[in-house]
């Protein structure tokens, strides 16, 4: 198939793209071609294929809130061409077996790469480490160890986890939640929770974990990936563990980026999820954090769950809310039209620099000629209204649901493929 | 007014006319025969998630002496311990046409839900929901509190309520900080720096770690259950030591003004927040708050459903 991506712009200059097979075979202004399919690309700007590192696709096990193919359209929708299938399934990914089976569904459904990540202890019960070099050693190649949902508590066991990823080249991400200050927990511990009665998660509870985590990272000398800052105090750990030259990188999810613990006061559950949304403050120095570097990628946290998970008592409820399809919208309008950050630094955040984190050797590659086609077009005065009852993946708990965005995804090409088109 | 999920949903206005109106149904609880028409042919729900026999019986002698149905519904041996969610449940209870669904329910905000839903289109009345709010409860207080002490008799202006222990696990103390203030009074909470929530510093309230500075300035103590789960939760060392700082004994009891009142939500864990002898002496109104309860809940009923008709 060839494709011929008219009047799109990549940074300030207006080009089309020409894509044969899996790669860009030219970028130029003005391309004439016989027998390409003509993709219309004006008013958008092209963008390296988006990268999420943190995605929960719900197979094997809960295939009714997700599938991989379902969470793969839903990535295609939101501009991604790569995802990281968290380890939480059931059976837990802590075994060659499942992340290979993950990896061979990814390649099946084909509307994008999926990339398994493994767990770091058995069971994610944060005691024994899993089968981290048999995963590591199989077809799915996983670089990436978590596990997320739950934090590796036990700081012997991370500093194991810490030291035997090194043999490849790992990265372990960590959940960063003390659990004993949290048992129960609901939401935000502040005002808020104190007003609602709902039992509260303090900002400590995660920056105790991390402080602990970059200092045996320092330690041991290992690549360490902290999953969905939340707080303020984190921004200012991470930025001080940097300094110090630890090999630290940190994750923030659009939610995080624009959502307060305010909408708690509803008791909609939609709005819960782990970890909690925070205050202003935490969300102003979270874009302060991802504008100056010192958080790295954005991550999407995509967690899909059925309706009857959210349709009940908020403390009843699960955790989590989806996030692939709104992603880059949200990002868009947080961070670049607010001026904090240009477009190249938010490909960097969401494309370039996951890929390097995962070693996903294909992904993340600037838009050049001889490059594979991972790319997405992005309208940015295209708006937008979130509808749950529209959205690809599986299950409807979106947050953002009835909000409006000034710019959406177009179009999604996965190795030359168009993998989606609005 | 549709619902009654939180104290917050009342203006000053309407607080004082539920009091007020209970004043007047009061007067029925002293009559011979204990019933109007008002609410005949109604039918209200008691929807209870948790054990209250309380609360679930002083709303159900509320709402007969109004001549309303009334049906209970208990969540143990019933279709929700069998797993039923609350959608189903309510969507139940719809179908059976109540028009008001009084629910006590162990989660923080499940009243708030449950009216916001689509699942029921009755009003719906909060009797205690979590650690959140117990809105009656606190209106029942403010009944009790005015009915001895009010200067202005409308109003609580110019009173000083201490109320004292697990302020953090409260749905009594949440209702009752909101209300007090509303109506004028100056609230102090009295408790061990474990059992307050984060920021209630910032509450419209005066706060102290020492029961015996701030008695001799309260016109009524209201004293909260200590449940007996805390106990193992590090809260505070022991029962005893509990006691001996936050308990309210006969010591204490002398250092309040002359004509102070000592109240209690009730269950009581005699001996432990409160003794025998302050539960018991003449200046406990913990008895009188029971009845005083019925009245108000009738103002409730009445007020939320005798209106819309």
């Amino acid at each position: 198939m060839k494709y011929l991506i008219k009047n799109t712009q990549i940074k300030d200059t207006k080009v089309d793209i020409a894509i044969e097979g899996r790669t860009i075979i030219e970028i130029a202004p003005g391309i004439q071609g016989g027998d390409f399919e003509i993709v219309d690309g004006s008013g958008t700007q092209a963008l390296q294929g988006l990268v999420d590192l943190h995605t929960h696709l719900r197979e094997p096990g809960k295939e009714d809130a997700e599938t991989v193919a379902s969470g793969s359209l839903a990535a295609a929708k939101g501009g991604f061409t790569a995802l990281s299938a968290m380890a939480n399934t059931s059976p837990v990914a802590d075994t060659a077996g499942v992340v290979e089976q993950v990896f061979r569904l990814g390649q099946e459904c084909g509307l994008a790469a999926v990339y398994p990540i493994g767990a770091v202890t058995k069971d994610l019960a944060g005691k024994e480490l899993a089968e981290i070099g048999a995963m590591a050693d199989s077809i799915a190649g996983v670089r990436i160890f978590s596990d997320d949902g739950n934090c590796v508590s036990n700081s012997l066991v991370m500093r194991r986890a810490l030291e035997y990823v090194k043999r490849f080249d790992g990265v372990v991400a960590q959940h960063a939640q003390d659990p004993s200050l949290t048992t129960d927990s609901q939401m935000n511990e502040g005002l808020i929770s104190s007003k609602l009665g709902l039992k509260g998660w303090p900002a400590v509870a995660e920056e105790a974990i991390i402080a602990r985590d970059v200092l045996i990272a320092d330690h041991v000398k290992s690549r360490l990936h902290i999953c969905h800052l939340t707080t303020a105090g984190g921004v200012e750990i991470v930025r001080w563990a940097k300094a110090r030259g630890i090999d630290v990188t940190a994750e923030v999810t659009p939610h995080h980026l624009l959502l307060t613990d305010e909408l708690a006061e509803s008791y909609d559950p939609i709005f819960k999820v782990n970890p909690p949304l925070r205050t202003q403050a935490d969300v102003m120095a979270l874009r302060e954090g991802l504008a100056d570097g010192t958080i790295d990628i954005v991550a999407t946290d995509h967690a899909p769950h059925p309706a009857e998970s959210k349709e009940c008592e908020w403390q009843y409820a699960a955790f989590g809310m989806l996030g692939l399809e709104t992603a880059l919208s949200v990002v868009w309008q947080t961070m670049i039209e607010s001026k904090l950050m240009t477009v190249e630094a938010l490909q960097e955040r969401m494309s370039t620099k996951p890929a390097e984190i995962g070693r996903y050797h294909n992904q993340g590659k600037a838009l050049t000629v001889g490059a594979t086609a991972n790319l997405t077009l992005f309208a940015p005065q295209r708006s937008w209204k979130v509808d749950r009852d529209l959205v690809a993946s599986k299950s409807r708990n979106t947050p953002f649901h009835g909000m409006e965005f000034s710019g959406s995804v177009i179009a999604t090409f996965f190795e030359g493929k168009l993998s989606w088109r609005a | 007014m549709k619902h009654l999920l939180s104290i917050d949903d009342l203006s000053k206005s309407e607080a004082i006319q539920i009091l007020d109106t209970a004043h007047e149904l009061a007067r029925i609880s002293d009559a011979p025969v204990k019933k109007l028409p008002t609410l005949r042919g109604r039918t209200i729900v008691n929807l209870f998630y948790e054990d209250s026999t309380r609360t679930r019986i002083s709303f159900e002698a509320a709402a007969k002496r109004l001549s309303a149905d009334v049906i209970n519904f208990t969540a143990k041996g019933s279709s929700v311990s069998k797993g039923e969610s609350l959608k189903d449940t309510a969507q139940t209870l719809q179908a059976m046409g109540a028009d008001a669904v009084i629910i006590r329910h162990s989660a923080s905000g499940a009243a708030k839900r449950l009216a916001d839903s689509e699942w029921t289109n009755g009003s719906v009345i909060n009797a205690g929901d979590g650690t959140h709010e117990h809105p009656s409860q606190a209106l029942l207080d403010a009944f009790t509190i005015r009915k001895h002490l009010s200067l202005s008799s409308s109003d609580l202006s110019g009173l000083n309520i201490a109320i004292v222990g697990d302020v953090l696990h409260s749905r009594v103390a949440r209702s009752n900080v909101l209300l007090l203030e509303k109506l004028g009074a100056k609230v102090f909470i009295v408790a061990p720096p474990t059992l307050l929530p984060v920021g209630v510093e910032n509450w419209p309230i005066s706060l102290s770690y020492n029961l015996d500075e701030v008695l001799p300035h309260v016109d009524a103590v209201m004293m909260l259950r200590i449940q007996l789960e805390r106990m193992n939760d590090s809260f505070f060392p022991s029962a005893r030591e509990y006691s001996r700082y936050y308990g309210l004994n006969s010591d204490r009891m002398a250092k309040l003004k002359p004509n102070a009142i000592v109240m209690h939500p009730g269950p009581m864990n005699r001996g432990l927040e409160i003794t025998a002898e302050s539960a018991d002496s003449a200046r406990s109104v913990i008895v009188e708050q029971v009845s005083n309860g019925i009245s108000v809940r009738m103002a409730i009923l009445y007020l939320l459903l005798a209106g819309e008709q």
